[in-house]
């Protein structure tokens, strides 16, 4: 089966500083890869060109087989490729039903076939909040959130747009370790329930018990791709992370 | 029909009023460029300096430029209360964008209004010895009216930037617009610089208006004019630079002054704004990072 | 209330209020300013799709407002045709310019964007006072037919006009509110970035929010002539237009229909008796004041002051 995710050779510069160089990765169905790295080293620019905030300079990116190099964001999510964001960016001015409502009635309801009913809609992001444990603040204004209810908004709405691949950006980054396992186990979930997730971490702890498989960039370029316990132990990575 | 004496005389004087456009600009790259303020209403302080400096000028005789600098203290005591207000309402509350814009637009036109019903819709001047007079070096005609203006604007130029860079407050100024959580971590309280650098702003509104008025007579309607001037030079100046937004000022100084002298004075005030269009256009990764 | 129900009693109350001011009122004054008072409805309302909704401050209201009054110059020039062609032509006009807007300005944001619409509305009054034909600086004188279409004067006529054209903005206004375009609408203005990665096309949202703000401000300026008699640039594009177009749904509140109509009755209203009885200065500055002290104070307007009560019991 063709990796649901291929990315070739993808390059990135802002002016004279090179933020990605030849980038190579694919993703499988139903995988969960970790994407580690030193700060700085260019994860958060790999997740914006591939999700297609930003464009990148040199390179392509295919998805479930089609190119997408030239496509707006909104169409890479309506193609099922999602992300949530470091930094929390809920709709402030909305409900937390209406943060889901948005992405569901401009995904699921933009694709071909039956268009979900209001009221349908509605129920599945009271399910979608359910999941994720915020089922009894539905009502509420974001800004009632707890940090770790934020993350977790987050990713509920990012999981209503029904991704195909999910990139999981720091969601635990400044969390306890409860509430790293309270996130972990979100993920699991819906890895279980069909969606590929990319994670996106500096907790080792976390990535190395979730992942099935690692990457490791530095300094723009991946230097290591394979099992977890493999990729740490490659020379280089302990000498990113530890110094010579 | 080029001719050469017309030209080189619209040139110069697009540089004499680039330099005083750089006294005009200087706030904006303090309150916006550095402070991320949006203080669409400096040309309302700037036609208030004028008006000042017309009111006092014509009941006392007094050079205006004396009163410019004598009244920018006061002008920034009045910039300090303003940022208080901006910040109690605005920044401390979270809200910004429409909000915040909508407060110094109603800031823009009530200071227009105002000096309407104080001072009439007539156009008001100053008397000073230099205006009038020009110097001549062969074809090149210098006003003084022009030229004072522009070495006033340029030295309160040099001042700021030796301020900025040499004094404490200067430095903490620059910090703060780098780099917020630096500063309170260092044990400086940035709202406190904040109110200091805005209130230097708004100073230097007192200056940039006697020196208007002694450039052209004034009334209440032309501050609008120059709230695309000044947003066009801060943005083609790379919104913090002192030198950057020098050269921008003269190069719409330049521009404005050749179109006004072949093309007629009614096309000037697009030039500035169709400046800024453009630049906005083709520089949109630099904005777009804000 | 459904969509389809707010047309019908939103046009019932429109309908009523037009019968019972024409049926009663016998003082030509009144028309001349509920004309004013409604077409500020129409421009507080269409400003507040871009603005309170969409997140976009547009400070060049001027510029739609002056095009959809000069192209109702241009037709009345070239031809004779009835008010309500001249509003739709005015509409069109302005729309386009509002897309032409959209599309150059798609990528600034707040303060950049903001002055970007006002170096437009410069750019566009500049054009016209070099503009001949119209009349340039000097101005033009318009007549009134002699006849009104219906029964009554001519300004009586313009009012009804714009009551319609007032019904059919706030109609609409609240249409979008409840739609899918408006929760996109919201969602731009408060996460752009979140937004797009959520699916929502925020471009091609963009451009629909600016067309249609700037098609309905061009429709409220389209009579303007008939009503004036004497148009000049320096009266249409009068900044006032811009104060009072974001004063007005500020003030009234920025996140429902009800809030520019109750800012444009509120403030409209003040501003008529004003003018009669102190300065038209006097007043203008009374609006700038307010504009600022309900910033400060009370920054979602009345409806969010009506709001917030409700919420506390």
């Amino acid at each position: 089966m063709p990796p649901l995710l291929e990315v070739g050779g993808l390059g990135k510069r802002f002016g004279g500083f090179v933020a990605l160089e030849g980038i190579d990765l694919a993703v499988d169905t139903g995988e969960r890869l970790g994407l580690i790295g030193p700060n700085g080293s260019g994860k958060s620019t790999l997740v914006n060109c591939l999700c297609g905030a930003l464009h990148h300079d040199s390179g392509t990116i295919a998805f479930d087989g089609r190119t997408i190099d030239g496509l707006p964001a909104y169409q890479r999510t309506r193609l099922g490729l999602a992300r949530s964001f470091q930094l929390p960016k809920p709709f402030r001015s909305l409900n937390l039903v209406d943060n889901l409502r948005i992405p569901l009635l401009y995904t699921v309801n933009a694709r071909p076939g039956p268009r979900l009913s209001h009221d349908a809609v509605v129920d599945r992001c009271l399910a979608l909040l359910d999941d994720v444990g915020l089922a009894d603040k539905a009502a509420r204004l974001p800004r009632d959130l707890t940090q770790v209810e934020m993350r977790k908004l987050e990713l509920a709405r990012a999981v209503a747009s029904a991704p195909r691949l999910l990139f999981a950006d720091e969601t635990m980054a400044g969390l306890s370790p409860s509430e790293v396992e309270e996130i972990l186990a979100v993920l699991v979930r819906l890895n279980e329930q069909g969606i590929t997730i990319v994670l996106i971490e500096h907790i080792m702890r976390a990535v190395m018990s979730f992942s099935t498989r690692l990457v490791v960039l530095v300094a723009g370029q991946k230097i290591a791709d394979g099992p977890p316990q493999e990729a740490i132990r490659n020379p280089e990575v302990e000498r990113a992370y530890l110094g010579e | 029909m080029l001719s050469l004496d017309l030209a080189v005389n619209a040139v110069v004087a697009g540089l004499l009023l680039g330099g005083f456009y750089a006294a005009v600009t200087i706030g904006v790259t303090i309150s916006f460029g550095m402070l991320d303020i949006v203080n669409i209403a400096h040309p309302a302080f700037i036609m208030l300096g004028s008006f000042v400096a017309y009111f006092v000028n014509s009941s006392f005789g007094i050079d205006p430029i004396l009163i410019g600098v004598v009244m920018a203290p006061v002008f920034f005591l009045v910039g300090m209360a303003v940022y208080q207000i901006y910040f109690y309402a605005f920044e401390q509350r979270g809200e910004e964008s429409i909000q915040g814009l909508a407060f110094f637009f109603g800031l823009l036109f009530v200071g227009e209004v105002a000096l309407i019903l104080v001072f009439g819709v007539d156009y008001r001047f100053v008397e000073a010895p230099y205006i009038g007079p020009a110097l001549h070096f062969g074809m090149i005609d210098l006003p003084l009216r022009m030229l004072i203006p522009c070495l006033v604007s340029l030295l309160m130029l040099a001042v700021l930037q030796l301020f900025l860079g040499r004094t404490f407050i200067g430095r903490a100024i620059l910090a703060v617009s780098q780099d917020r959580l630096a500063l309170q971590l260092m044990a400086a309280n940035p709202t406190r610089i904040k109110r200091i650098a805005f209130g230097i702003s708004i100073a230097t509104a007192s200056v940039a208006g006697a020196l208007l008025i002694i450039i052209q007579p004034v009334e209440p309607s032309i501050g609008r004019d120059y709230i695309g001037r000044i947003f066009a030079i801060c943005v083609l100046g790379g919104m913090t630079s002192f030198p950057g937004m020098l050269a921008g000022a003269m190069l719409i100084g330049i521009v404005e002054s050749i179109t006004a002298t072949f093309y007629g004075p009614s096309w000037a005030p697009a030039v500035a704004f169709g400046f800024l269009l453009l630049t906005l256009a083709i520089r949109p990764a630099g904005i777009l990072g804000r | 209330m459904r969509t389809a129900s707010f047309w019908i009693v939103s046009f019932v109350v429109a309908a009523a209020v037009l019968a019972l001011s024409r049926g009663l009122i016998a003082n030509e004054y009144f028309f001349f300013a509920g004309y004013v008072v409604l077409q500020y409805i129409v421009l507080s309302t269409a400003w507040n799709i871009l603005g309170g909704y969409t997140g976009y401050t547009n400070f060049g209201v001027g510029a739609f407002f002056a095009v959809g009054a000069y192209s109702s110059v241009v037709l009345h020039k070239l031809t004779s045709v009835p008010v309500p062609v001249m509003i739709l032509a005015g509409g069109l006009v302005s729309g386009v310019l509002g897309f032409g807007m959209g599309y150059l300005t798609l990528r600034l944001k707040g303060v950049f964007f903001a002055i970007a619409t006002l170096a437009l509305a410069i750019v566009a009054q500049t054009l016209i006072v070099n503009w001949d034909y119209v009349g340039g600086s000097r101005g033009i004188y318009v007549i009134r037919p002699q006849q009104a279409p219906l029964l009554g004067s001519y300004i009586q006529y313009l009012y009804s006009l714009m009551l319609v054209l007032a019904w059919i903005a706030v109609a609409i206004a609240r249409t979008i509110e409840r739609s899918r375009l408006g929760l996109g609408f919201n969602a731009i203005r408060d996460d752009e970035a979140a937004a797009e990665a959520g699916g929502v096309p925020t471009l091609r949202l963009k451009l629909i929010s600016t067309t249609l703000s700037g098609a309905l401000m061009g429709m409220s300026g389209a009579p303007l002539p008939y009503y004036v008699t004497y148009l000049d640039p320096a009266s249409s594009f009068n900044l006032s237009y811009a104060v009072n177009s974001v004063a007005m749904p500020l003030i009234g509140g920025m996140t429902s229909w009800a809030g520019p109509v109750i800012g444009a009755v509120l403030l409209g209203t003040i501003q008529q008796l004003a003018t009669v009885t102190i300065s038209s200065a006097l007043n203008l500055l009374i609006v700038g004041l307010l504009l600022i002290a309900f910033v400060i104070i009370a920054p979602n307007g009345i409806v969010g002051l009506v709001q917030a009560r409700a919420r506390l019991r």
